[in-house]
């Protein structure tokens, strides 16, 4: 029972971070039908500038924690949604109204790029980082095991779910997430009503790169590695993640988050660590065999 | 008052602005990767500003903006309104395509005998040609019946390790592996292919990408039996009708050279292995085309086209999706048992989903559905950067952005002409 909540600890904690990621798949899906598969790398790189950013700030700022953190935030969402309106720009804007597979071979190549471009400028070694934020609550303890809750998992669950609630209101409450909501309805029809639909496209973009970055941050905190490849398998995890909770559904991004992250968390607790992947995907399978369209996805309606 | 000119603002300031512009993002794009380096220090991590190199990169980006706009203005006043010359090409292409590939098709099989032709070169041919009948085999699945499949190379690793594992525990020659593999490759096709048969579109492309990441974890972690991470080594060769390619043979049987007489060259296997393949991939080109003219080709296009028409016709999708992912999975069982007996050695290393979105990336840039293009576009993708090796990591650098570029510039493929299968008489 103890190792379980523990386990549930940890899987909350990653899917939290799954789930930020996947935002970014389901938004851009949802507007624009295309899997960016440079997604990953872009949280790859949010990782990356949060590392060098926390790094500058404490030795300029005279090793402050709170201000090397709060530096590494702000810096690397700025930096991050940069380079996420960069890439949207230049590989997959010129590429509307393509055929379908375009952008996504597109957005392989960007994502072959941002790969080698990070392994030629920092190098292909770990990057590691010391502990920042120590610490934790023991919750309790019994037969001599005792699960504890850090600092840092309390941080990134109350990260995730402030944003969430702040990114839930741009969408459901400001002009902004209107025009995104109508661009997501229907493109052409957006466009007519005087909706500027390239530049809601853009704002998807630095939104769902501002949401990867964070996550970046926090998973540089919480594992204390990095290097140039994490974004490839986050990705995939991030997208099945969005595809289990209903692709285009943000609700649904965020539970298939949590599921993702519960299953892997479980499966290497109580199975074997190595196959914690097949597991992820098993279950995805299974959860599309009953709902084809996801957890909360909306069923297809196909008109003639 | 004047009226306005028109042409309304000066093109060079405005171009010079554009780029400053491109080059300030640029700059801010840069500062954080190529700004600061992360060193190892010895107890921590620590960084060292390299800040005029961001500066440069400004400087190469606001430059080549400019230049690009230049050059831009210049071309399009000077060939306004004429199709650009590679779709004229393709148009052409599309007309005499049956010519075009026979003459490829001879191409290739002088290739060895022609006297710049060296180990290497023939070496680099076989790889292009096994991506070329990958690629064939993956057009069934996208190209034609319209299924997007991410994990292609699931099947190539069955066939590649279906030959290596029958020919280590059972002792089947290449051979008798080749068509076991093809089965086996296809029959993973149809396990695949029942649970995704309700979705569509990206489920399905998420659910292959997610079982090509399968099968390579079990491979890496299913030590016992598939070697693990360290693979699978020693592999037999193939042989022509029982004639081994090597040095010495075992009492009883013959080596290729003593049989015909020839003095022993290593050279011989690779031909033959470059011949090989190269039958291989003729018959999987044969083999698509004729099927795109059955009855179950039709129902693939028919089905891609309209799903809905297709039920109304008594079409079943069910089998025909089926039986287009069992075929492309057949053709990779086929070359991925190449594979492994070419290699002689293979490990899970080899089946990443970087070798699917290769593959993908061959189909798609090729003109989904065109054969020619397929050949074209595994010649860029897998052919050019065997060529530069030397340029070690910047090659994949390249080969990203080449990927990008290749796509903005062509976005419906080299050539994408696709050529109707099917005429209702010709029109007066």
């Amino acid at each position: 029972m103890e190792y379980f909540l523990q386990q549930l600890i940890n899987g909350i904690t990653l899917g939290a971070i799954y789930g930020l990621i996947a935002i970014g798949y389901t938004m851009v899906y949802g507007i624009i039908g295309m899997i960016n598969f440079a997604h990953g790398d872009i949280y790859m790189l949010g990782a990356f500038f949060a590392l060098i950013a926390y790094l500058a700030a404490t030795t300029m700022g005279g090793g402050s924690v709170a201000f090397g953190l709060m530096a590494a935030l702000l810096a690397t969402m700025l930096f991050t949604s940069l380079w996420g309106w960069a890439v949207e720009r230049l590989a997959y804007r010129p590429l509307r109204g393509a055929p379908r597979l375009a952008p996504l071979i597109s957005a392989i190549g960007m994502s072959i790029v941002l790969q080698n471009f990070t392994q030629l400028t920092q190098g292909a070694r770990v990057k590691p980082l010391q502990p920042v934020i120590h610490g934790g609550v023991t919750l309790l303890k019994a037969n001599g095991f005792a699960v504890s809750l850090s600092w840092l998992q309390i941080t990134i669950v109350l990260v995730t779910v402030a944003l969430m609630l702040v990114f839930t209101w741009v969408i459901t409450r400001t002009p902004l997430g209107r025009a995104q909501r109508a661009t997501e309805q229907d493109m052409k029809m957006a466009a007519l009503l005087g909706v500027n639909v390239d530049r809601v496209i853009s704002t998807t973009f630095v939104i769902g790169a501002a949401l990867a970055s964070v996550a970046g941050l926090m998973v540089t905190l919480y594992y204390g590695v990095i290097d140039f490849y994490i974004g490839f398998l986050a990705g995939i995890k991030a997208f099945t993640a969005a595809v289990l909770g209903g692709i285009g559904s943000l609700p649904g991004a965020m539970l298939g988050g949590l599921a993702i992250g519960l299953i892997e968390a479980l499966w290497s607790g109580y199975f074997s660590i190595e196959y914690k992947d097949v597991a992820a995907f098993s279950i995805l399978v299974l959860v599309l065999l009953f709902r084809p369209s996801g957890l909360l996805g909306r069923p297809e309606v196909e008109k003639i | 008052m004047a009226t306005a000119p028109a042409d309304p603002a000066p093109p060079l300031k405005d171009a010079v602005i554009d780029a400053a512009l491109a080059g300030l993002v640029a700059a801010a794009l840069a500062l954080p990767m190529l700004g600061f380096h992360l060193e190892d220090g010895t107890t921590s991590l620590t960084l060292s500003p390299h800040l005029p190199r961001v500066g440069l990169a400004a400087l190469v980006v606001a430059g080549g903006r400019l230049g690009l706009t230049l050059a831009r203005r210049g071309l399009a006043a000077r060939r306004a309104g004429r199709p650009g010359r590679l779709a004229r090409l393709g148009g052409r292409l599309s007309g005499t395509r049956l010519w075009v590939g026979w003459a490829m098709l001879l191409f290739a099989a002088v290739l060895p005998l022609l006297p710049f032709a060296d180990r290497n070169l023939i070496d680099k041919a076989t790889m292009v040609l096994i991506y070329v009948m990958l690629g064939w085999g993956l057009n069934v699945v996208v190209g034609l019946a319209g299924l997007l499949d991410l994990g292609f190379v699931a099947f190539y690793a069955v066939g590649a390790y279906s030959y290596a594992l029958l020919a280590h525990y059972f002792g089947l020659s290449f051979w008798a592996c080749l068509p076991l593999a093809g089965l086996l490759a296809a029959a993973f096709g149809l396990t695949l292919g029942f649970p995704v048969l309700r979705l569509r579109g990206d489920y399905l492309a998420i659910v292959t990408l997610g079982f090509g990441e399968i099968v390579r974890v079990v491979l890496v972690n299913w030590g016992d039996l598939t070697g693990g991470p360290n693979g699978l080594g020693g592999i037999p060769r193939p042989t022509l009708f029982g004639l081994r390619f090597a040095a010495y043979a075992p009492p009883g049987h013959h080596t290729f050279a003593q049989f015909f007489g020839l003095r022993f060259s290593p050279e011989h296997r690779i031909v033959f292995l470059y011949f090989l393949i190269l039958i291989l991939a003729s018959v999987t080109n044969l083999v698509t085309l004729r099927l795109r003219r059955l009855p179950i080709g039709r129902a693939w296009e028919a089905l891609r086209e309209d799903e809905i028409a297709c039920r109304s016709l008594g079409l079943n999708p069910t089998t025909v999706k089926l039986s287009a992912f069992a075929t492309g999975a057949m053709c990779a069982g086929f070359a991925g048992s190449f594979f492994a007996t070419r290699q002689g050695f293979i490990s899970p290393e080899s089946f990443t989903f970087m070798e699917s979105a290769v593959i993908l990336a061959i189909v798609v840039l090729g003109g989904m559905g065109s054969q020619i293009g397929v050949v074209l576009a595994a010649l860029l993708l897998v052919g050019l950067p065997e060529w530069f090796r030397e340029l070690q990591q910047y090659r994949m650098l390249a080969f990203g952005a080449a990927l990008v570029l290749i796509m903005l510039w062509r976005p419906s493929g080299l050539l994408s002409g696709r050529a109707p299968t099917i005429r209702l008489g010709e029109r007066t």
